[in-house]
């Protein structure tokens, strides 16, 4: 069915499009206004040009998670529309939330904040920062409760076809909510973070040689991006154990696919590595690298639990949900079709650890970031550990380092990207994925939901939002790289020469 | 007055809220190569809207949420049907938000240039689209039973949906060069206001004549009231305008915009997408409406969120209050 694979290529491209920007945007706005917070508390310049230099990056990066939002607010009606009216009743909730309570004020206090620095007083000025930074957090718990009931529908009961909903502090607190929204949050931090280490390294290795008079500046950036990725990551590792203690009990097929697992163990061990394709009938075979008893341990706390296999599951899947599709014109050639239960296992499998590998990836960059930036007295106090004390306290004089950390900005982005890709497509073939303790009737598959639009519509969309946002990609990309070699000069003003007594009224800050 | 028809007049609120809004912003950008003499004339036109046109444009967000979340057969329904407008408004709308950001990012006239274009193409498209949207929702689209479209993807365009894109891009148009007029200062300020008087009478025709087809085709005794109000109004902002009343000719224009939303959703109400195959198929408020726990939850929201929404959003008009001429554009500062 042509329009299903086409929407469905669609809303992912647009979603991991916009997921490169979200991250940052929420990480990165709530570091300066902590940045802008030191600055009014201590009046020290440093933080002011912190403050100027990443919240300059900061506004060219949120104009594209702004429009790349756009379209996503609209697009479920656009392609889903079957989708949109069978959850509308408790979908739509949320994101009208999202609207109002968060959306305005990210817009009008960013708005503020960028005109505003002469114009307000700076406590005010100060506050217009906390407001759109919370503002971006708040709409982030606002859409992962959204699609948190899309894994785990709660609040529902099931009326006239439809789930209606019946409690909206069920949905906001749904316990899967409340372990993605952590978990989003602590890797919207560590995407800052590295952004932060990355680009701060960098300077500090540009003007390694020379006295640089903005080298606090960096130094602070960078134990800062190092500091907020090492305490993010423990965030991560502690909440993705949560969501995946969750993910066990509410969607065993999206576990059992994040490790490749065909039959049931019991203790079943954790695959590190596999070598070959995991979907492969016998699947077992092509794992190298196991751990016995570890995916007990993340199932269930224990180092004997039995972990359902992909096969068990189906057999489930197929007595609870049906083994056919509906014989339903509206689902073109999948209807009467038997229905796959198993979700994409080379994508889930990798996915995950991808996911895992690179989030590691990026900690490990912010402690040798914390490692190399130990001011030097402090050095003198500790003993020494021999092989890195070179290290300590100086920039390596290398090409490598440079390139090191400007690649180590990716990587958190690739765990972000592998996570999401992971928890969407694991879900398939549902949309709305059925709760397995809970509402009769709420749950649709995918292939139910998208619209009775024409081919020719969604490959419209498809080509012109690819070619956009591909083309709007390298501006960014462009910009940043331009601004950040343009360093703290790019973002001051330099003082006004003479001051023209008709002049004295000039704005701050003009587009 | 119960729920459902609270929240059709809510979320006709929000509509107008948006037209009023980023009415002025997309005449702005529109008015861009006309009225803009020299890239420092064209940054005053800019910066006039520089703070607020992002908080303006999520008036638009908040619309379609709003009918996702009150109305999710309408929201379905109206944007899977008219699919290829919305995208053609979503691509320009884009664009536009990236323009404003980028624009003086960069300091060469061959960069400004481009983004230029961008923000008057941004410009002109999103109020064509949506005024052909909105027209559509009123005057209806061929609708099967289960509220999906008949009929090739074009069902949209019709010449009185047509109609309706033209009458809010000259809206938009009269509408920016009255903000122009109320916030620009010196030499850009008098040719604004000698636009939008010129203007007046012959953009705002289209309008009219989408307003008396609605009243004709679908309307009440009492959409022929507010039908009224909006010709007044018009009248008014032509007299205030031509009196140097800036302030009172674009206050004349929001009662415009707003009588015009109140004669087409009006007309619309109890349907909100007529089914133009059988009226049997027509999407009604009634039918289309999410339950009514759900209705009570977001009228709390609405009644706590949007009262604070409006108290912020005048702060932010207030603090960005004064004229703007080219003597307060600072120069450009950017890394080499």
């Amino acid at each position: 069915m042509e329009v299903l694979e086409l929407a469905r290529w669609q809303f992912g491209i647009t979603t991991v499009y916009h997921f490169l920007m979200v991250p940052l945007t929420i990480g990165l706005s709530v570091l300066v206004a902590g940045m802008q917070t030191a600055w009014v508390r201590t009046g020290n310049q440093r933080y002011l040009k912190m403050t100027k230099f990443w919240g300059k990056l900061l506004l060219v990066n949120f104009a594209m998670g702004v429009v790349t939002g756009i379209v996503q607010e609209f697009q479920f009606g656009m392609t889903w529309s079957a989708y949109s009216r069978f959850v509308g009743d408790v979908f739509g909730a949320p994101l009208a939330m999202e609207g109002i309570v968060a959306f305005f004020v990210e817009s009008t206090f960013l708005g503020l904040w960028i005109f505003g620095w002469d114009r307000l007083p700076k406590r005010v000025h100060l506050a217009c920062a906390w407001a759109f930074s919370l503002a971006t957090v708040a709409s982030a718990y606002f859409i992962l409760a959204a699609n948190s009931w899309m894994q785990h529908p709660v609040g529902v009961e099931f009326v006239d076809g439809r789930p209606r909903m019946n409690s909206i502090w069920a949905v906001l607190t749904n316990n899967t909510a409340l372990a993605a929204i952590p978990h989003t949050v602590a890797g919207a931090f560590s995407v800052a973070a590295a952004f932060l280490v990355g680009i701060a390294g960098w300077h500090l290795w540009r003007g390694r040689r020379e006295a640089d008079e903005h080298r606090a500046v960096w130094r602070s950036s960078l134990r800062l991006g190092g500091l907020v990725g090492v305490v993010a990551f423990v965030a991560l590792v502690v909440t993705g154990d949560l969501q995946g203690k969750l993910m066990f009990e509410q969607q065993p097929m999206k576990m059992a696919s994040a490790e490749a697992l065909c039959h049931t163990e019991q203790p079943a061990s954790f695959s590190v590595l596999a070598v070959g394709d995991v979907a492969d009938a016998d699947c077992e075979d092509v794992k190298t690298f196991t751990v016995p008893a570890l995916l007990s341990f993340l199932a269930h706390n224990d180092f004997s639990t039995e972990v359902r296999g992909i096969e068990d599951l189906v057999g489930e899947y197929q007595a609870r949900y049906g083994t056919n599709y509906p014989d339903d014109p509206a689902l073109g050639e999948l209807a009467g079709k038997p229905i796959d239960y198993v979700p994409s296992l080379p994508i889930t499998y990798w996915g995950f650890r991808i996911m895992i590998g690179f989030g590691a990836l990026s900690a490990g960059a912010g402690v040798l970031a914390l490692w190399a930036s130990t001011s030097p007295d402090r050095r003198s106090r500790r003993r020494r550990f021999a092989p890195l004390a070179r290290f300590r306290g100086r920039i390596p004089d290398t090409k490598w380092f440079p390139r090191m950390v400007l690649l180590g900005i990716a990587t958190p982005f690739v765990a972000n990207t592998a996570g999401w890709i992971f928890t969407e497509m694991g879900r398939q073939p549902f949309v709305v994925v059925p709760n397995p303790t809970g509402i009769d009737g709420v749950w649709m598959f995918t292939a139910q939901a998208v619209s009775t639009i024409s081919a020719g519509e969604v490959w419209a969309s498809l080509i012109s939002l690819t070619a956009i946002y591909a083309a709007l990609g390298i501006v960014e990309i462009f910009l940043i790289r331009k601004y950040v070699r343009g360093g703290i000069e790019g973002v001051m003003p330099p003082p006004p020469p003479d001051k023209d007594p008709d002049d004295t009224d000039a704005l701050a800050f003009a587009y | 007055m119960d729920l459902v028809t609270v929240w059709f007049c809510v979320i006709a609120a929000f509509w107008v809220g948006y037209l009023f809004l980023e009415g002025f912003d997309f005449g702005v950008g529109m008015l861009l190569p006309v009225l803009g003499r020299g890239d420092t004339e064209r940054r005053v036109m800019v910066n006039t809207i520089g703070p607020v046109w992002d908080g303006n444009e999520v008036w638009l967000i908040v619309a379609g949420g709003a009918m996702f979340a009150a109305f999710p057969g309408w929201y379905a329904s109206l944007f899977s049907g008219a699919y290829l407008p919305l995208l053609v408004v979503l691509l320009a709308l884009i664009g536009r938000g990236v323009a404003f950001e980028y624009r003086g990012k960069v300091d060469s006239p061959r960069w400004r240039r481009t983004w230029d274009r961008v923000i008057v193409l941004g410009s002109w498209i999103p109020p064509l689209g949506v005024g052909l949207l909105l027209s559509t929702t009123v005057l209806g689209l061929p609708l099967d039973a289960e509220g999906n479209r008949i009929g090739s993807a074009f069902e949209a365009l019709r010449w009185e949906t047509l109609l309706g894109a033209v009458a809010l891009a000259g809206f938009s148009l009269v509408h920016g060069a009255a903000f122009l007029a109320l916030k620009t200062a010196g030499e850009l300020r008098d040719r604004a206001r000698g636009l939008a008087r010129g203007l007046l009478p012959v953009a705002l025709l289209p309008l009219f004549g989408l307003l008396l087809l609605v009243q004709w085709q679908h309307g009440a005794l009492w959409t022929a009231g507010s039908l009224a109000v909006a010709v007044l109004a018009a009248a008014v902002a032509w007299w205030r305008l031509a009196q140097v009343r800036e302030g009172q000719a674009f206050a004349a224009l929001g009662v415009l915009i707003a009588a015009a939303g109140v004669t087409l959703f009006g007309a619309l109400y109890p349907d909100v997408l007529p089914s133009t195959v059988d009226q049997q198929n027509s999407l009604t408020a009634a039918g289309a409406a999410s339950g009514p726990y759900t209705l009570q939850v977001i009228t709390w929201v609405a009644a706590f969120g949007a009262p604070a929404v409006l108290i912020y959003q005048g702060w932010t008009y207030w603090v960005f209050r004064k004229r703007i001429g080219t003597q307060h554009i600072p120069q450009v500062h950017v890394p080499r």
